[in-house]
Formats: structure tokens, C-alpha cells, sequence
């Protein structure tokens, strides 16, 4: 039987996840259900349109232009992509087969036989570490965080490329220590490369009312400069490099 | 060797006219950065102080001031300065910086309703004899032009025709003036008139006869108009102010004599660059006074002016005047053609400020050197004044000396001309199709009377094979209405300093149009994809549509809609290329609107893609607004698709991207914008504006004009400022699809 995935959307002009131009596959179906969430329409695992990895394929091979003068790739997210790792997995060996660089941004929450292999076609990893405080992470995902942790672990024994990402959602994941703690921890793991800052908008919030879904994010504002400037200053602080959306 | 070339490498060039040559010999290719440029001068700040100041009370009145009685010829006016302590450059198309002056050859009631729209009056005598003694372009159009030609400009199916105003899109070898001097050029001409003495002297050569004279007698005028500023070019220019300059003299005459709808400068900065380097070599001069030279030119350039109408200003909004000039490109032997003075061209839009004037056009390769394609890419973020061409296309067609005429129209320089032929309208076209010749909106018999679509559902096969028989009707129309105005304008309003600057036997291209591509090809799709139901009025007139069902839009890189675009390109130039040409003109086809897509929209009703009547096209190549959804890339690689080898006129894609979408900082803007057009021209795009700007400033500059004087913005093959557009267009632009996921 073919390897079917179920695809939300694609972007023919990433420029924002992972290094030059990507072509960005949005995966259908995610564990998670973080209140920040800008993209709730790509959480139900029985949404989406389904493709072969051949045609998927195909659209891909369409843009090989444009990827390989920009140092660009495919990058596969979300949702969460790793639910399909064995559709992706089988469009990244024909990536790789391709010459096409494949980044996979991911929150880490699951694990297995198949992402192991998956990894290894990885060329980066874009990690979503939504919190490092445990209970803040249940309450804005939640699911716990300690599967993201072991992921890191596993990446750096791999010795993957990796970008942290984290999003900075006023008084929810403004906490000050834990961000401080979540700095000092990412020092131990020479392949975390970068450290992506992205500032909280409310660019989705419409989706949760298309979807009858409940926005507890209403009335947060987006994180001022001075906040974020703060939390760049306390993440580089162990000479990371740290790159920030505003 | 003239003493004026000493120091420069001989070639064929010095014997026969040959700019090209010159320049193989002599350039200095620069794969450098761009630290080495420098900022304005004391004397350029002070004088573009004064032109700004002219330029907003201008803003603000329309015009500053127009001729009213003395026709504009190469030597009408003396010589006018703005600040002459401070110029470095000189000369202006009046006597009077910004004046307009009037060019009734083409017609002189368009010169009366010009000047009546901005509150003057032609004077009596000077339409007296335009009326009665001297016969215009206009009146010959008319004169000859059938009742079916007449119909088809009144219903909008052809329009934007230059039958009423100066054809342009012709380029005079500016450069040839610098390197030869005119007295040579003159002499040439005369040689060349002589060999015309045959035994049998038939029309096509004693009209080439007169040409010559009225060339030469353009060339002495030339040299008249020089000499009344001081300077003689009867030599050879023999520094770099002089090959400035006389190349600025050479077109100052030419947009002295004609007001023809683009007056392009062809490639110059190149040609002086050779100059400036063997200046700068010798220590004859400093980078502060190459760059001086360069910002005083390109003052200059941003102050052609022409006195246009307001129907004129509809279709080319915000006073263009397409002073194309292309800049860098690759050699035929595999040399970049990237010098120093490509940067510099580029830079007069940091130390002027952004500009829609003159049209600086890269000429794209893959091959380019990174660190000129890097500032390209950063000029482009910082003004959204430059555009984009294919030079890996345009070198196989045209080699590596060629032009841009007007937007997107490539010729050999000094070689090739074209008749402009505007466009024809193809989403109007398939409306006649479905009514059987009618016009949607008046109800009138355009097209000869055939078998109108009569089902509910519209179909495939039936709707394409009438719209092909459609098409056929429209492409023999459409051609002998250009004979008829080219055979006209080369009568009563030839441009004979320009053609004094081409060689004698050259290539003409007849360059047809289209407009409604994406309208069309969505139609198509949704009658193929989807179903479409026709919508009829009491007189049986379909007038309006509604899909049901999802059809695959033009602009998603989606095969199944792209090739019914592909094809519509190659079938419409497959039945232009049948019908005979006044002078054998070579038929070409542009995609291309300029700002025309709204006035075409406004004249065309409802069409099947469900675009509603009066709406506008997409400008262009354009996929419609709005209905490419995956993203930039999909979108252009849609457009890339279109094939030039049918599109020799060239196929115009505009492209606006908030900064945010194109990167996180200014270093990936940079190299995203780069990976881009590497991209798409690798892909075999033609063409493509960029516009790098958010929707926000747009909004704002509608509400505050005063705060945005400069804001420049590409639009269809030329750039314009925000602020001069109409307010429809300004929401026209607004409206386009920015890519900003």
C-alpha cells in the first residue's frame, strides 16, 4: 500500500524556517495544543489533503532552482511532523537523493524507530522548546516536556544541526529564570547552532474562531522590544547565537 | 588613431561605426563590492535642493509650465540651465527646466486638449497651421483607418493605439555621438545616401533616400543645439564630461523632437565607464567627480518631461517616460559586463533618493558576479526602483549590445527598431467568442456575425474553437491597424534624429500586445475544470457568470491551468505571424499592460474566471489577485512558464513582498531576493519588478502624499511615483497580491 501523508499546506517561498529559500510542508495533525498556537487548523490528524511521497515529490522538484541558489531546502512542519515519519521519511531519501537539503521542525514530543532513521536525512532541526519550566509547558501545551529534553539528548549524540526556537508570549512564557535555566541547559549541547527568538502575534487567532475553538490569548499583547531584547541578552549570555523575528 | 581615443585599444570600431566593438576593446569588468562608491557632491546637493523644489510645486500645480505656440524641434529653444554654477551636466528640452513643450506632429488636437487640461491655449496660428498648412500623424491614421479598425478602437478590443501620440519604443545608438562625434556620423549618412543612387529607383528607396536627408539635416541640428551651450560635438568627445555629455546631447534631441510614449536611453553606463576608467587611470579625475558626473546625468534623465493628456494619463499613469537604461549583463565571451559604473548608476538612487527615472533595468545572468547581484538585491529592499530582465534569454536572441525599449522590449542597439503596437485585448476577445461578435457591454456587432454560445453550461471545446476563430479575425485586424499607423508615422512624424543614430538597414519589429492573459487562462480553466454558467439578458447577451465547482487558477505552478496560458501565447503570435507587415516588420508579442490593466478591466465585462465587470486585469503576466495561494514562488514559476520565443516583446511579472516575507534580517532579504531571481531565471522567467515595501506605507501614502514625495513603485515594467498615481490605481496596487505569509 502507498505510503500516504496528510499534507495541510504548502509554501513555495519559505524564507523563515531554516536557512534560504524552502519549500515549506505543512504537516496535518499535531500532539500538542499550545494556546499560541498560530496554525490550530493543522491539528486534526484527519484533515488534510492526501499525497504519495511521489508526488509530493514532484511539487518539490519544482523549485530545486530556487533552493539551490539560495542554500535553501524542504522544510517539513506543521502540525507536528513527526507523527508521519514514514512519509517523510521516504520524501527525504529521495530529497537527499536529489542533492535537496531537509530541515524538520518539530516540538520533540515523540520518539521511535523511524524518526531515528528519519534523522538521519536531517540536515537541521528546528526544536520548539515552548517552555523549560515543566509545569508552565503542561499548562501551555499540555503535554509534558520532558520527551523534548531526551529528543535534544538524542540529537546531540547524533551530533544533528540544531536550532532552538522559542516563542515569547507575555505573561506566559516571559518567565525570566526559567528562560535563564533554558540558557544555561542549551550551553551543554554543542549543536544547537542558533537560538531562534519568535515574538508571540495573534496573526491566527482568527482560525480558533473559524474553528469554534476557545483563544485564551485575547488579551495578551505582542512582547515589547525591551522584553525582547531582555531575553536575547539572557539567552546569548553563553555566546549562542540568537536571532530574533522583530 | 583621433588623438580623442588615445589610450584606448583599436578594433573595427575605429573604422566603421561599431559602439560595440569599442566597448569588447576597451571595458573593465568589476567583480568587486560596492565599498568603493562614494556620496553626492557639494554642487549635486545644491542642485537637486532646486529640482526637488521644482518638482513638488510641480506635484502641486500638474505642470510647472508648458509651450504654447513654438513646436519643439532639436533647435527651437536656446539654452536653458537650472543653476549653471552647479551643473555639471547640461541642457534641458525647453528653455526652461521642466517646461513642456508641444510636438503636434503626432496631432494637434491632442496638443490643444493637453494644454486646455492643465489651463493653457494652444495659440491660433501655431493650430492654424496644423490644421490647415501641415498635415499630422493623426489625421494620415485617420484618413485610412476602415470602419472595422474604427470600431474595434471605439468597443476597447485594441487599445492604447499611438495614434494619437508619438510611437516611441525607438533607440537612438545615444553613444555613438561620444565616440564618433556627429560630423563623422554625417558623413556616413552621406556615403550611405550615395550607395542609394541605383538605376532603378523603386519607393522603398527613395523613401530611404528622404530618411537619409532628414537624418542628416537631424545630425546638423544636433550639433546646432550643442554649439548654442558651447560646446562643439562635431569631435569626438575626448574626457569623461564630454562623453557624458555629449551622450546627454545626443538624447536631449532626440526628446526634443519627439515625445514618443517611452524614450529609452539604451546602455551607457557601460560604454562610460571606459571613459571614466582611463580618467581615473591617468588621475585626471577623482571616484567624487566620476560620481558627479553620473548623479548631474541622471538629474537630468529624472527631468524629461512631455505634455500628455489626461485619457493618455489613464493608460500610463503617473507621467513615465521610460528613460530604460540596462545595466550590466553578460559578454558574449563569457565576461561580465558589470563595471564600476553599473554600481555607480545604481547608487544615484541612494545619493538622489529613490526615483521612478530613469528606468534602471539589471540585466540578470546567473553567471553575474555575487557581489553585483548582492547589491542589486540590496537596492532593490532599500528602493524598490529597479527592475529585473533575463539576460540568459535576451544574449541568444539579441546578443550582448541590445537595449530595453520602454518596459521589456529588447533590441540590437543601433540596429533594430520596433512599431509599437499597444495591445489587444484577449479576455474581450473571448467574450465575442461566447456572443457570437457582440460586445458585452453595448451590445454592438464588432467582430463578423457568427454562431453565438446558446447552452446554459459553457464548453470546452465549443468556447475555444469560436474563440479561435475569434482570435483569427482579431490578429488580421489588429496588424493592418498597425500598418496603417506605422506607414503614417514615418510619414508625417518621423523620428529622424533617432533613426540618424541607427544603422541603414535595420531590423523592424512589429510589437503586438496582449492583455487579460491570467483572465483568459483562468476562464479557460474554470470552463474546463469547474462548471460555468452563462448568464443572459433579455436580448440574449450573456453578460455575466457563476461557477460552481473549484477550478485550478494561473498562478499556483499548476500545470493543467499554466499550459492553457502557455498555449494561448503561442496560438495568438502563430496567427499574428500570418498576416503581411508594413516594411516587413517582424511580428513580436508582448505580455505586458503598464498601468492599462484597469482601463481594460473598466471597458471589459463580466468574465467567466468570475472576475466582475469593470474590475481589473491582473497587470501583465500577472496570475489575479489573490488567486495564487502557494506562495511567491509558485506564482512566478507559473509566469516563467510563458514562452518568450513567442513573446519576443517581452513578458512583464510584478512582484510585491512585504520584508518580513523575504528574510528575518537584512542579510537573508539579500540573499533570499538573489536565490530568487537566480531562481526564477534560471526557470526562464523573462522579466520582473520588484517591490519590497509594506501595504501599510502604500495606505499611509494615500492618506499623506507631502510625507512621501519619493516613494517609488514598480509597476508594470516601469516604476512610478506612489504619490502621482490616480487614486483607483493606488487601490489597484493595493489591492495586488503581497506576498507575506
Amino acid at each position: 500500500m502507498a505510503n500516504l501523508g496528510r499534507i495541510h499546506s504548502l509554501e513555495s517561498f519559505g524564507t523563515v524556517d531554516g536557512p534560504g529559500i524552502r519549500f515549506v510542508v505543512f504537516m496535518q495533525g499535531c500532539p500538542l495544543r499550545c494556546q499560541f498556537c498560530h496554525n490550530p487548523d493543522t491539528w486534526d490528524v484527519r484533515k488534510g489533503t492526501e499525497y504519495t511521497p511521489d508526488e509530493l515529490m514532484e511539487e518539490i522538484l519544482k523549485y530545486k532552482a530556487y533552493m539551490d541558489y539560495s542554500g535553501g531546502g524542504v522544510t517539513f512542519t506543521g502540525g507536528e511532523p513527526l507523527l508521519q515519519a514514514d512519509f517523510i521519511l521516504e520524501v527525504s531519501k529521495m530529497c537527499k537523493s536529489k542533492g535537496i537539503s531537509v530541515t524538520i521542525d518539530t516540538s520533540g514530543f515523540i520518539f521511535n524507530d523511524t524518526i531515528k532513521e528519519l534523522l538521519d536525512y536531517a540536515d537541521l532541526v528546528l526544536l520548539d522548546i515552548k517552555n523549560y519550566d515543566p509545569l508552565v509547558y503542561k499548562t501551555v501545551t499540555g503535554v509534558h516536556l520532558s520527551p523534548t529534553l531526551k529528543f535534544l539528548d538524542f540529537l546531540k549524540e547524533a551530533n544533528i544541526s540544531t536550532w532552538v526556537r522559542y516563542v515569547v508570549v507575555p505573561q506566559l512564557t516571559d518567565n525570566i529564570d526559567s528562560i535563564r535555566k533554558l540558557s544555561d541547559y542549551l550551553d551543554g549541547y554543542p549543536n544547537v547552532e542558533k537560538i531562534e527568538l519568535l515574538a508571540f502575534h495573534k496573526m491566527g487567532e482568527y482560525k480558533w474562531k473559524e474553528l469554534g475553538l476557545d483563544y485564551k490569548l485575547t488579551d495578551t499583547k505582542e512582547p515589547s522590544k525591551e522584553l525582547m531584547e531582555e531575553v536575547i541578552e539572557i539567552l546569548s549570555t553563553n555566546g549562542k547565537v540568537v536571532t530574533s523575528n522583530i | 588613431m583621433r588623438q580623442e581615443w588615445h589610450g584606448f585599444e583599436g578594433g573595427s570600431w575605429t573604422v566603421d561605426v561599431n559602439v560595440r566593438s569599442f566597448i569588447q576593446h576597451n571595458y573593465t569588468p568589476y567583480e568587486g563590492d560596492d565599498k568603493f562608491l562614494v556620496g553626492p557632491t557639494k554642487r549635486t546637493q545644491k542642485l537637486w535642493e532646486k529640482t526637488q523644489e521644482l518638482m513638488k510645486e510641480e506635484n502641486k500645480k500638474g505642470i510647472i509650465d508648458a509651450e504654447t505656440s513654438k513646436p519643439s524641434t532639436i533647435t527651437t529653444f536656446g539654452p536653458g540651465y537650472l543653476d549653471k554654477d552647479n551643473e555639471v551636466i547640461v541642457g534641458f528640452q525647453t528653455d526652461k527646466p521642466l517646461k513642456r513643450g508641444i510636438m503636434p506632429n503626432g496631432g494637434i488636437r491632442v496638443v490643444k486638449k493637453a494644454l486646455e487640461s492643465y489651463g493653457y491655449t494652444l495659440d491660433k496660428k501655431t493650430e492654424e497651421i496644423y490644421t490647415q498648412n501641415r498635415k499630422t500623424h493623426n489625421d494620415g491614421v485617420f484618413d485610412a483607418y476602415t470602419d472595422a479598425m474604427r470600431k474595434a478602437r471605439h468597443s476597447g478590443i485594441i487599445t492604447g493605439l499611438p495614434d494619437a501620440y508619438g510611437r516611441g519604443r525607438i533607440i537612438g545608438d545615444y553613444r555613438r555621438v561620444a565616440l564618433y562625434g556627429v560630423d563623422f556620423l554625417i558623413e556616413e549618412k552621406l556615403h550611405e545616401k550615395k550607395l542609394l543612387e541605383n538605376p532603378t529607383l523603386g519607393s522603398p528607396d527613395i523613401r530611404l533616400r528622404e530618411e537619409l536627408s532628414e537624418q542628416i539635416k537631424a545630425l546638423k541640428q544636433l550639433k546646432e543645439m550643442a554649439a548654442s551651450y558651447g560646446f562643439d560635438i562635431g569631435n569626438p568627445a575626448k574626457d569623461s564630461y564630454e562623453a557624458t555629455q555629449w551622450t546627454y546631447f545626443a538624447y536631449l534631441g532626440a526628446i526634443k523632437e519627439q515625445d514618443g510614449a517611452a524614450m529609452s536611453l539604451g546602455r551607457v553606463s557601460t560604454f562610460l565607464d571606459i571613459y571614466y576608467e582611463r580618467d581615473l587611470n591617468n588621475g585626471a579625475i577623482t571616484e567624487e567627480e566620476v560620481q558627479e558626473i553620473m548623479d548631474q546625468f541622471v538629474m537630468k534623465l529624472r527631468m524629461v518631461r512631455f505634455l500628455r493628456t489626461p485619457d493618455y494619463n489613464d493608460l500610463f499613469s503617473g507621467d513615465p517616460t521610460w528613460v530604460t537604461e540596462a545595466i550590466g549583463g553578460m559578454g558574449l565571451d563569457g565576461r561580465t559586463l558589470v563595471t564600476k559604473s553599473s554600481f555607480r548608476i545604481l547608487h544615484t538612487l541612494y545619493n538622489l533618493g529613490p526615483a521612478p527615472e530613469p528606468n534602471l533595468t539589471v540585466l540578470w545572468s546567473v553567471f553575474l558576479p555575487e557581489a553585483f547581484k548582492k547589491f542589486c538585491a540590496k537596492v532593490s529592499i532599500d528602493t524598490s526602483s529597479i527592475q529585473y530582465e533575463s539576460d540568459d534569454i535576451m544574449r541568444d536572441y539579441w546578443g550582448d549590445d541590445y537595449g530595453i525599449a520602454c518596459c521589456v522590449s529588447a533590441m540590437k542597439l543601433g540596429k533594430q527598431m520596433q512599431f509599437f503596437g499597444a495591445r489587444a485585448n484577449l479576455a474581450k476577445a473571448l467574450l465575442y467568442a461566447i456572443n457570437g461578435g457582440k460586445d458585452e457591454k453595448s451590445g454592438e456587432q464588432v467582430a463578423p456575425m457568427f454562431a453565438p454560445v446558446t447552452s446554459e453550461y459553457l464548453d470546452y471545446d465549443e468556447v475555444l474553437s469560436k474563440f479561435d476563430q475569434t482570435l483569427d479575425w482579431l490578429s488580421e485586424l489588429y496588424i493592418n491597424t498597425l500598418n496603417v499607423i506605422h506607414y503614417m508615422h514615418d510619414k508625417y512624424n518621423y523620428e529622424k534624429l533617432q533613426m540618424a543614430l541607427h544603422d541603414v538597414e535595420i531590423l523592424r519589429t512589429e510589437a503586438c500586445g496582449i492583455a487579460g492573459l491570467s483572465v483568459v487562462a483562468d476562464s479557460l480553466s474554470a470552463i474546463k475544470y469547474a462548471k460555468v454558467k452563462a448568464i443572459r439578458n433579455e436580448d440574449g447577451l450573456v453578460v455575466d457568470y457563476e461557477i460552481e465547482g473549484d477550478y485550478p487558477a494561473y498562478g499556483n505552478n499548476d500545470e493543467r491551468v499554466d499550459q492553457i496560458a502557455v498555449q494561448l501565447v503561442e496560438r495568438f503570435m502563430n496567427k499574428l505571424r500570418k498576416v503581411k507587415t508594413y516594411r516587413n516588420a517582424r511580428q513580436t508579442l508582448s505580455v505586458l499592460t503598464i498601468t492599462s490593466n484597469v482601463v481594460y478591466g473598466k471597458k471589459t465585462g463580466s468574465t467567466p474566471d468570475g472576475r466582475k465587470a469593470g474590475e481589473p486585469f491582473a497587470p501583465g503576466a500577472n496570475p489575479m489577485h489573490g488567486r495564487d495561494k502557494k506562495g511567491a514562488v509558485a506564482s512566478m514559476s507559473s509566469v516563467a512558464k510563458l514562452p518568450y520565443k513567442h513573446a519576443e516583446d517581452g513578458i512583464s511579472y510584478t512582484f510585491s513582498i512585504v520584508p518580513k516575507a523575504l528574510g528575518k534580517d537584512q542579510d537573508d532579504r539579500v540573499n533570499n531576493l538573489v536565490g530568487l531571481m537566480d531562481g526564477y531565471f534560471k526557470n526562464k522567467g523573462h522579466h520582473i519588478n520588484v517591490n519590497v515595501f509594506d501595504r501599510e506605507t502604500l495606505i499611509d501614502a494615500m492618506d499623506h502624499p507631502e510625507k512621501y514625495p519619493q516613494l517609488t513603485i514598480r509597476v508594470s515594467g516601469y516604476a512610478v511615483n506612489f504619490v502621482k498615481l490616480s487614486r483607483e490605481q493606488q487601490l489597484d496596487v493595493i489591492h495586488r497580491t503581497f506576498h507575506e505569509r
